[in-house]
């Protein structure tokens, strides 16, 4: 491990990755996130899942500078009482769950097939590439709205609750792999014909041994770029799906449903119920995607030349 | 003497983010009206890039840090962007190595080469289309009248050479810098380019560059050689005397080591022990020293200037007598 | 030529029949469909026997049969909701949807090809950098957001314009079908928020391919070629870079159809356009099985076609494609 570590110290990537200020600071504010997500029952003010908790009275309480405010509510409350903080620290917990569960679950799908696809080829390759291209020329935004909807219908809004997050993390992720399962592809399919492969070969290692232990780790560049992009796709289709009001149950609000519950109320002067969880919401997946954006300069060998 | 086109002790550089490379550290020759020089070398030795900088081609983060570029008596590398283009493609027009890479895949032939003469010439497309159909006779190529409406990828690597050869000569230049035109083509093909190459400029008119690793193709063609090693020319004279009788360990190395050259059936053909320095680790002194047979302590310590042994002949090593 | 066509049409037919499947596998399986027909208060007898005489026991591949030969006929069933044929629905919502995506899209090209030209020939610029920020921002707020954000700057608190409906609205062809809004000052005043949220997803985007196209085409030999043939910067860039880095945008836009059909869907709730995004969470939330399905196997019409039509344009386009008919 530790010559492993030390060429990592010494590598171009940890190199350029210091003198980019903006990837840095992505960086920081992801960990930093992360930290609030996870230790969000220990920061948060108070636990927003928790019905005890919210007082129909404290409903439209705005921001606590303004006149009319509640020092308790530091960013005011949404109309069912809820406090904005502890609400947005926990929709962010959710967000972060769905958009990882998600993208592990398009990864293992994709990558699967992606590898037999691309190294098996011949009738395999086309037949997983036709059901891919099917799938990616769907919009998977509808398909999710169907099978949220279809759930809902068929199970009853009760059992739907429980197993919403699960289900999105389904949802999402089986939406998506055709993403993954193509560049997997391309990737392979460009080592494939490198000579370490052939060596391999003669060598007798078996067809699936070396598509893991020796293609797999050739084309991790690639992946981990898409795999930014991908995380930050999947937060904002539950930010999406929340917001028409088939993703995060009313009881459980991510952002997306804390939008949507503001948007009724942004007319009557309540806007702190849109404004913060969106610029909450921006500001995460906008880092994912400063993260993602020098992620691909940096390990795009074509663009060394910028 | 004044000559048409006398490059002066060239260097190119290269900005990059760790430092500044030197990829041509003073080069200089010369090239009269419808002279053949040959430059040859190794890849990355700079040959290339000299081609290049003559017509300053050259890609950023490369600049032209010094020396004077001849041409007609003026110094061309002061050009700006807008008057260099009244020299290149028009006085001076050069030929690249993959003719895949080098048409447009999605304009047609005759789009290509009346663009060219209309970039330099006030002209009709009529005009110009017969001045095309000219010179695509003048290279051999069939149906000249059904090529210009084809794409580059319905033609032959041979064909797709000779209309890019077609291409430079549509202005009637007076030089033609060919840089490893013969490389990405079949054997066969190679030899057909190359004698086109020679008949075009038997006339006088026309000067050729040939800029190659291919010695073989060299000598048919070339009056006059400058081997380049590592940015440097280290040996320059007339083709015959060079290829014959060369001087330079290096250059020696080089005649040695070609099949059917120098070495008859049934020699061994020789090596140059090692590699040639990458550009940012150049050694000290003379930059061949550490795969040198004939060197002395001079030899790593102080670079060994181009010196003129005779009529048209240099060397630059200190163990050279002249 | 020929040939690639068919192979494509062949193709898209294919893609459709199977969508159709699972849209007709799920409308079997989930809802009632007696029930739209014949309300609550039914014995379980007259159930059955309307069941047994719409064929509803007939084996699964016959009653498939039989929906896809009515669905070429253009019957698609009844919605629940509107009580009218399904197709008939989805007819009248339609031109909704297309002028906002129209709208859209104009607003897409006309922005995001010189600014994804621009910001390819001159990355170092400021406002490239200022341009290229601003698109990271832009993918990273989700269209409802902007659509929220719009309506309050422009509506709320500029009044400068409306924040919901379409607007007066012209009856184009005089048969209650098109209703079009382009034709009053006060439709398209109605289009202009709703496009520019639209547009703001796929700007972005498109910027960036722009860009990143054009950049790589930028570096290739035979651009080199044509600067050393000494041709001018502008036609090196406007016709030789620009026609080579347009080809793959063009099948981009393709696949980018199926996210903006999506994203009307978003759209048209904030705005409260009455199109066909705004029917389908209709038909979703008050579950017209029907109607859903009829959007279903439009709106998958609706891609494979544009999408065999770019494949096709780009192989009429592209000259390395036109003959072989592969790619």
């Amino acid at each position: 491990m530790k010559p492993t570590l030390r060429k990592f110290k010494e590598s171009y990537f940890l190199y350029s990755f210091k003198r980019d200020k903006v990837a840095m600071a992505s960086f920081i504010a992801i960990i930093m996130f992360l930290l609030i997500a996870v230790l969000a029952p220990w920061i948060s003010p108070m636990n927003p899942y928790d019905s005890n908790n919210i007082n129909i009275m404290s409903s439209e309480i705005p921001p606590a500078w303004n006149e009319f405010g509640d020092p308790e509510f530091l960013l005011g409350t949404d109309n069912q009482g809820r406090d904005m903080l502890s609400t947005m620290i926990y929709g962010l917990r959710t967000s972060i769950v769905i958009g990882i569960g998600a993208v592990a679950l398009q990864a293992t799908i994709g990558i699967l097939m992606g590898l037999t696809a691309g190294y098996v080829g011949g009738k395999v390759d086309s037949i997983l590439m036709r059901l891919a291209d099917i799938q990616f020329s769907f919009p998977y935004l509808m398909v999710a709205i169907l099978i949220s909807a279809i759930f809902q219908l068929v199970f009853g809004v009760g059992k739907y609750e429980e197993l919403a997050i699960p289900l999105l993390i389904l949802i999402i992720g089986f939406a998506e792999w055709p993403m993954y399962a193509r560049t997997m592809r391309a990737s392979v399919i460009g080592e494939k014909g490198k000579e370490y492969v052939e060596a391999a070969k003669i060598i007798g290692l078996p067809k699936p041994v070396i598509m893991v232990r020796h293609v797999l780790p050739n084309s991790l560049t690639s992946l981990l770029v898409i795999s930014t992009i991908q995380v930050a796709n999947a937060v904002m289709s539950e930010a999406a799906l929340s917001f028409l009001g088939l993703g995060m149950p009313i009881s459980r609000p991510s952002l997306g449903s804390l939008i949507r519950a503001g948007f009724d109320y942004i007319f009557s002067g309540s806007w702190w119920i849109t404004v913060f969880p969106g610029i909450w919401l921006v500001l995460f997946v906008l880092v994912i995607n400063l993260l993602g954006d020098w992620l691909r300069d940096v390990l795009n060998p074509k663009l060394y030349k910028g | 003497m004044s000559h048409l086109l006398e490059v002066q002790d060239l260097e190119v550089k290269f900005a990059l983010r760790f430092g500044e490379l030197t990829a041509i550290d003073g080069v200089s020759f010369t090239l009269d009206k419808g002279e053949k020089l040959g430059i040859v070398g190794e890849s990355g030795a700079g040959k290339s890039v000299t081609g290049f900088a003559i017509i300053k081609l050259i890609s950023k983060p490369g600049y032209i840090s010094a020396g004077r570029i001849l041409f007609n008596g003026e110094d061309i590398s002061l050009y700006s962007s807008t008057k260099i283009r009244s020299v290149r493609g028009d006085r001076i027009s050069m030929i690249f190595q993959d003719p895949m890479m080098t048409l447009n895949p999605v304009f047609t032939i005759g789009t290509q080469m009346v663009e060219t003469l209309k970039a330099h010439r006030d002209i009709t497309k009529k005009d110009a289309e017969k001045i095309a159909l000219e010179k695509l006779r003048k290279v051999y190529i069939s149906s000249p009248e059904a090529r210009l409406k084809q794409y580059p990828h319905e033609l032959s690597g041979g064909m797709r050479q000779r209309i890019i050869i077609a291409i430079s000569l549509l202005t009637d230049p007076a030089v033609i810098i060919a840089d490893e035109p013969t490389t990405a083509l079949d054997v066969t093909i190679q030899a057909e380019i190359m004698d086109l190459l020679q008949e075009l400029c038997q006339s006088g008119e026309m000067g050729l560059i040939l800029i190659t690793h291919d010695l073989g193709v060299v000598s048919q063609v070339t009056e006059k050689i400058a081997v380049m090693y590592a940015g440097k020319i280290i040996e320059s004279g007339s083709t015959d005397s060079v290829v014959n009788n060369p001087l330079h360990p290096y250059t020696k190395g080089l005649i040695k080591s070609i099949p059917g050259g120098v070495v008859k059936p049934g020699q061994r053909l020789e090596q140059i022990p090692g590699m040639m320095p990458n550009l940012t680790a150049i050694p000290d002194g003379c930059s061949f020293n550490p795969r040198c047979l004939i060197k002395d302590k001079i030899c790593e310590t102080e670079e060994p200037p181009l010196r003129e042994l005779n009529e048209g002949r240099s060397v630059a090593c200190h163990m050279i007598q002249g | 030529m020929f040939a690639f066509i068919v192979r494509r049409a062949f193709q898209a037919v294919m893609v459709m029949l199977v969508i159709a499947l699972i849209g007709f596998a799920v409308q079997k399986n989930v809802g009632d469909p007696i029930r739209p027909l014949v309300g609550e208060r039914v014995s379980p007898e007259e159930r059955e026997a309307l069941a047994e005489e719409l064929g509803l026991n007939d084996p699964f591949l016959v009653q498939y049969t039989r929906f896809i030969k009515k669905a070429v006929h253009g019957d698609l069933g009844i919605s629940f909701i509107y009580q009218k044929p399904t197709t008939e629905v989805i007819l009248k919502h339609a031109p909704a949807t297309l002028e906002l995506v129209i709208g859209a899209g104009l607003i897409v090209i006309v922005f995001s090809l010189p600014l994804g030209v621009f910001t390819a020939l001159k990355p170092k610029n400021w406002f490239s950098k200022f341009v290229m920020g601003f698109s990271t921002l832009g993918v990273s707020i989700p269209v409802f957001l902007t659509a929220i954000m719009f309506i309050y700057l422009f509506s709320v608190i500029l009044g400068w314009l409306p924040s919901y409906g379409r607007g007066e609205t012209v009856d184009l062809f005089n048969n209650g079908y098109w209703q079009s809004g382009l034709f009053t000052a006060d439709g398209l005043k109605h289009l202009i928020l709703p496009s520019f949220s639209l547009a703001s997803i796929m700007m972005p985007l498109f910027i960036r391919i722009i860009r990143s196209e054009m950049m790589e085409v930028l570096e290739t030999e035979y651009i080199k070629y044509a600067w050393a043939k000494g041709l001018a910067p502008m036609r090196i860039w406007l016709v030789h870079a620009f026609k080579n880095t347009l080809l793959p945008v063009i099948t981009v836009f393709g696949l980018q159809i199926g996210i903006m059909f999506a994203f009307t869907i978003l759209t048209e709730t904030v705005f409260q356009w009455q199109g066909m995004g705004f029917m389908f969470l209709e038909a979703v939330q008050r579950a017209d099985i029907a109607l859903l399905n009829a959007y279903l196997v439009v709106v998958a019409t609706v891609f494979v076609i544009v999408n065999t039509v770019v494949d096709i344009v780009y192989g009429l386009i592209n000259p390395t494609v036109r003959i072989t008919g592969t790619k």
